[in-house]
């Protein structure tokens, strides 16, 4: 491989977008170029600059309260033409329609309840004041802190140093047990990873990937206990944090 | 099945979504105001056409739909601005990668980095928004801007590119 060609490949490099074969060619060449390994980690810093927290937008609270409104006023359609009003009715007046349009909840990757669970239980921890019973970056704060709470000790691992940093713990609900919630931070991301013990006779499983609802999910079993990570973050990255996690836990 | 079973649906699917939403509008737009009228604008439409979304990733249909309406928007309001195509021809094939000894950004403020990305060309503000801060892949944001993934991945390199060398003549300037 030559410079030319790291330089043209370096951000899809990054990004995680390269099949293995190339992958692994700039590997090689980063490891035997100074130049480009300079380059590559410039690249780095900018993509660090980028996910700051403080360049992301959250919505107002008023916008959310504009949005539920215009969903919900589904039975009372009027004319309106002011343009703001208008459009909130309009709204309205569609749902009125949408809802004879509905489809049923099918074609799901994974029809099952743990994983409808999972999302659920993601969602309701972003809302405010749910995310986290113990908020720590300190393995050796959240790990005890699950002692009593839940009938397995789970095993929580710190991942700052490789972009994901640990937020907290939290005790959930999923698939009718209690459950321990780990919180983990990208950039303006959060990652719950849901741990809880696997059936006897579980055996190992590798990590399978999917999606609902907008969120990537990968799933495995390992040390005899079932793990779910759920994140917007995308689908290589929510892979590759399963990789790190299952190659920490003992 | 009532109104409010269906408006749960609707509300359940997307509204998780709606900070990803209001930050992509928010980017294109440039202004927090402009950036919820788009945002409402773009659920009413969301839910037009909600009838036809069967499941899949909800983020990325939004996302859709949010970029089109502010493209709609900016059209009318911003007409000069309102370019999702770059001119080819204009801004040419990439330039050269900077060299690397002048591209450490870490020390970069946060007002600067905001400036910088505000001043690139709408067509590489959305590919970065959808790549970095959403972490969208690039088959994503490829369905996202309607362009293809070929594309997607010159503009991200070209719009590292522009940034690095804005943020590099930025820090040469203090």
């Amino acid at each position: 491989m030559t410079c030319a060609d790291f330089r043209r490949f370096v951000d899809a490099h990054l990004d995680g977008e390269l099949d293995l074969a190339r992958q692994a060619e700039m590997e090689e060449h980063l490891r035997s170029c100074p130049a480009c390994s300079r380059l590559a980690a410039a690249r780095q810093s900018l993509r660090t600059a980028l996910r700051s927290e403080e360049l992301y937008f959250r919505s107002p609270a008023r916008l959310e309260q504009r949005v539920r409104a215009a969903a919900r006023q589904g039975d009372r359609p009027r004319l309106v033409t002011s343009s703001r009003i208008g459009a909130a009715l309009a709204a309205a007046a569609v749902l009125a329609a949408a809802m004879f349009l509905w489809p049923p909840a099918s074609d799901r990757s994974w029809s099952d309840r743990t994983a409808q669970d999972v999302v659920s239980a993601h969602v309701r921890s972003l809302m405010p004041g749910h995310l986290t019973d113990v908020p720590s970056s300190e393995q050796h704060t959240v790990r005890p802190w699950f002692a009593g709470k839940v009938e397995f000790a789970p095993p929580v691992v710190e991942l700052a140093g490789d972009g994901f940093a640990l937020v907290g713990g939290r005790l959930d609900y999923v698939a009718g047990k209690r459950v321990a919630a780990l919180v983990y931070r990208q950039g303006a991301h959060l990652i719950n990873l849901f741990a809880w013990p696997a059936p006897p006779r579980a055996g190992e499983t590798a990590e399978s990937a999917s999606s609902r609802d907008g969120y990537n999910m990968v799933r495995w079993t390992r040390s005899g206990i079932e793990f779910w990570a759920i994140s917007d973050v995308n689908a290589a990255e929510l892979r590759q944090f399963a990789a790190l996690v299952r190659s920490r836990v003992p | 099945m009532g109104t409010r079973s269906s408006s749960e649906a609707f509300e359940r699917a997307l509204l998780p979504h709606l900070d990803a939403a209001y930050n992509l509008a928010r980017w294109l737009t440039r202004n927090g105001d402009d950036a919820e009228d788009v945002v409402q604008e773009a659920f009413v439409r969301a839910l037009r056409f909600f009838g036809g979304f069967h499941g899949g990733n909800a983020r990325a249909w939004l996302l859709t739909i949010v970029r089109n309406a502010c493209y709609d928007w900016l059209r009318r309001n911003r007409p000069a601005e309102a370019h999702d195509e770059l001119d080819e021809e204009v801004h040419g094939p990439s330039e050269p990668s900077p060299t690397a000894e002048d591209l450490l950004v870490e020390q970069v403020d946060r007002v600067r980095v905001q400036r910088a990305l505000e001043e690139l060309p709408p067509a590489f503000r959305e590919v970065l928004i959808l790549r970095e801060f959403e972490g969208l892949s690039y088959k994503e944001i490829a369905e996202v801007a309607g362009v293809k993934m070929g594309t997607v991945m010159s503009r991200l390199a070209r719009a590292r590119d522009a940034l690095q060398r804005q943020l590099t003549a930025d820090a040469g300037k203090r």
